[in-house]
């Protein structure tokens, strides 16, 4: 669902170590100097500098209108994403079995919410205005992240989501701290520094549950069997069916292919899975010496599909809370609006008086 | 769906006694008094700052015609090297 | 035993209350902003909560932690006031809620800050700059609603007078408290007043003064919300979590 490239080397520190060093790269990029350190007649020539030098485009720099377009689409799908994807985990605020865990969760959602606000912010940097974008959304020709139509029907969904769905998440994620767009970049950096500790919960979530009554033991497996796949998928389709990939490698918004991201995220997952003692739902899961890598079975992406085009389980329910939310705070709003309107007036009186 | 557009603020965080305020992002508030609430929960939520500044984006002019994005600001730790008052571009303005 | 437990259970039950029923706003507040306050307001009383009802267990002496208190004591059992399991209602009527339940907690913690008592003194003092953020927020939407439209103003009026009975059994006397509630009422009122008429709204008559929630007498509204609450907990007894 995100855009998916990686860092060129590896950074030490896992994957806060890899945000650490996009971010000090960012830096180095931009003290280094270019042959034109000015936009010239040429402007796409410019851009095109820019981008090989691993510098960053900023907001009123001339860009290229697909360019333009692809990073309005990717970041308000993403800030979207966030926003929805509250909508899973808060169905168990209310429920959590320990004041501690009530907290931590609550916490988790609320940060998505800022999340979604700083992909918002970004992406009106590129001209276009976030209630226009929650429009789109709210009317369907925008879409989110196909993970969160899938229901959380026990406690040990949160702990999944927290380790399969954040951790494929931030797979995705950690590169774009790298994108050649500096809005986005920069927000993705500072969403990938708060996220770390979502991943964290979620696995202790689950490591707490899979030591405890064999009851809750259960319950995390099921767990884990009903989202290994569907986390598989959030990768997207398989390389030779993605369509916006080549274009969006070659400006430097992702840099490396769905499926290679996938397989990352599998070797991953499963040393995770061991240490949890829980089993990942794939009887074809096995290391392949030649590879370097687990061969795995692939998620069933006419599923994907079927539930992009709005016919999964929850994707009803997911647009029709948000629209609810939305339209019964319309009141709140503009109550809002009218007091500041009337302030302003009264603070033009005082000063002409 | 109509509506009106919420005013678009940005945002300045001192993060310790010593430092200057550094541009850390924007929000959508009615009013400056909101805008400044909505700015301690949005942008100090894991204790990132000791003072806020809002600022209207329709306030900003902007000087330079490379660098116009302050969007999110290079890290406060930062700040001294570079005493100069950050400029904030008006590249958000015409939202 | 001494009156120390049941008070300080007490004031642990209406901020666990006052935060579970705030969550209920996560991803439905009229503005996602709002959605990212509410839910600080709702930590910052569950945090409360956890501070107090972790204190009323070591008081009462019975091996009850937090949890145990929360998850697994009946509705009768529990003594928070009536105000805060009230349903949220719409905005106005959370906004009205939230007034009352800080103009009250603002006092009573800075109170309880100067207390003998010193863990009850240190949750005072952190309390109390939380409860005073709270305050600001509320007061701010109330002067917002009720100066805003003519719709936001009718709902805020409403909303202060579905809630404004429920005030009264806030203050009722505890003499042997470490902070008599009972002095605390004018600075409470004051408060309020001050913010309804910059609101331009007006007090209610107060005909009615609702009751109960500390002797473990409550609204029909509680028990649902503890079943909700304790589901899980309680479907696995003994477990960790």
């Amino acid at each position: 669902m995100y855009g998916n490239d990686f860092p060129g080397e590896d950074a030490p520190g896992g994957l806060l170590g890899e945000v650490e060093a996009a971010e000090a790269a960012l830096r180095a990029a931009a003290e280094r100097g270019r042959a034109a350190a000015e936009p010239g007649s040429d402007l796409a020539a410019y851009f095109a500098e820019v981008v090989d030098a691993d510098q960053k485009i900023e907001p009123r720099d001339w860009m290229p209108e697909a360019y333009r377009r692809t990073l309005i689409r990717q970041i308000a799908q993403h800030a979207h994403s966030e926003i929805i994807g509250m909508q899973p985990e808060g169905n168990w605020i209310s429920r959590a079995p320990s004041l501690k865990r009530k907290a931590i969760l609550l916490a988790k959602v609320q940060d998505e919410a800022g999340h979604g606000l700083y992909l918002y912010a970004a992406a009106e940097t590129l001209g276009v205005s976030r209630d226009e974008l929650v429009d789109l959304l709210l009317d369907g020709r925008q879409k989110y992240s196909s993970i969160f139509n899938y229901p959380t029907l026990s406690w040990a969904d949160v702990g999944a989501i927290g380790w399969l769905v954040d951790g494929a998440a931030i797979v995705n994620q950690v590169p774009l701290c790298r994108c050649s767009y500096g809005p986005y970049a920069r927000a993705m950096i500072r969403v990938c520094k708060e996220e770390s500790f979502h991943q964290r919960q979620g696995y202790e979530i689950l490591h707490t549950l899979a030591h405890g009554t064999a009851a809750q033991k259960a319950m995390a497996q099921d767990s884990v069997d009903r989202w290994w796949y569907p986390s598989l998928a959030m990768f997207g389709p398989p390389d030779g069916d993605s369509t916006h990939s080549a274009q969006s490698m070659a400006w430097k918004i992702k840099r490396f292919s769905n499926d290679e991201l996938r397989q990352r995220f599998v070797d991953m997952c499963v040393g995770q899975a061991e240490a949890l003692g829980l089993r990942l739902p794939d009887p074809e899961l096995r290391w392949n010496d030649e590879r370097q890598a687990y061969d795995f079975t692939q998620p069933d992406y006419d599923e994907l599909m079927r539930v992009i085009k709005g016919n999964g389980p929850c994707n009803r329910q997911r647009m029709e809370h948000r629209r609810r939310a939305h339209s019964e705070g319309a009141w709140v709003r503009e109550a809002a609006a009218a007091y500041a309107a009337k302030r302003a007036v009264k603070e033009k009186e005082k000063v002409a008086a | 769906m109509s509506r009106q557009h919420t005013p678009l603020w940005e945002v300045f965080v001192r993060a310790r006694r010593g430092l200057a305020h550094t541009h850390v992002g924007s929000l959508h508030a009615p009013d400056a008094e909101l805008a400044l609430r909505n700015a301690r929960d949005l942008y100090t939520r894991r204790q990132e700052g000791v003072s806020i500044w809002v600022v209207p984006a329709s306030a900003i002019t902007a000087s330079s015609p490379d660098e116009k994005d302050a969007f999110f600001d290079p890290a406060a730790d930062k700040v001294y090297r570079h005493p100069t008052f950050y400029e904030v571009p008006d590249g958000v303005a015409h939202l | 035993m001494s009156e120390l437990f049941p008070f300080t259970l007490a004031l642990g039950d209406d901020a666990l209350i006052a935060a579970q029923r705030l969550a209920e706003w996560s991803t439905r507040a009229p503005e996602m902003e709002e959605d990212i306050a509410l839910s600080n307001i709702a930590l910052d009383q569950l945090g409360a909560a956890r501070l107090l009802l972790s204190y009323a267990g070591e008081l009462e002496g019975a091996g009850r932690d937090e949890d145990a208190l929360a998850y697994l004591r009946d509705d009768r059992e529990f003594r928070n006031c009536l105000l805060v399991e009230l349903p949220n209602g719409d905005f106005a009527v959370t906004m009205a809620k939230l007034l009352v339940l800080s103009a009250y907690q603002v006092p009573l913690y800075t109170a309880l800050a100067g207390c003998p008592d010193e863990r009850l003194a240190a949750i005072g003092g952190k309390a109390r700059k939380e409860s005073a953020y709270h305050l600001d927020h509320a007061a701010l939407w109330v002067r917002r609603l009720g100066d805003g439209t003519e719709e936001s103003h009718r709902r805020m009026q409403a909303g202060i007078d579905q809630v404004w009975a429920y005030a009264d059994e806030l203050f009722a006397a505890r003499p042997d408290a470490p902070v008599d509630p009972a002095t605390l009422r004018s600075e409470f009122d004051d408060t309020v007043t001050a913010v309804l008429a910059e609101a331009t709204l007006t007090l209610p008559e107060v005909g009615w003064t609702p009751a109960g929630g500390r002797d473990g007498v409550h609204t029909e509204h509680l028990s649902y919300l503890l079943a909700e609450m304790q589901v899980v907990h309680r479907a696995h007894p003994g477990a960790r979590w």
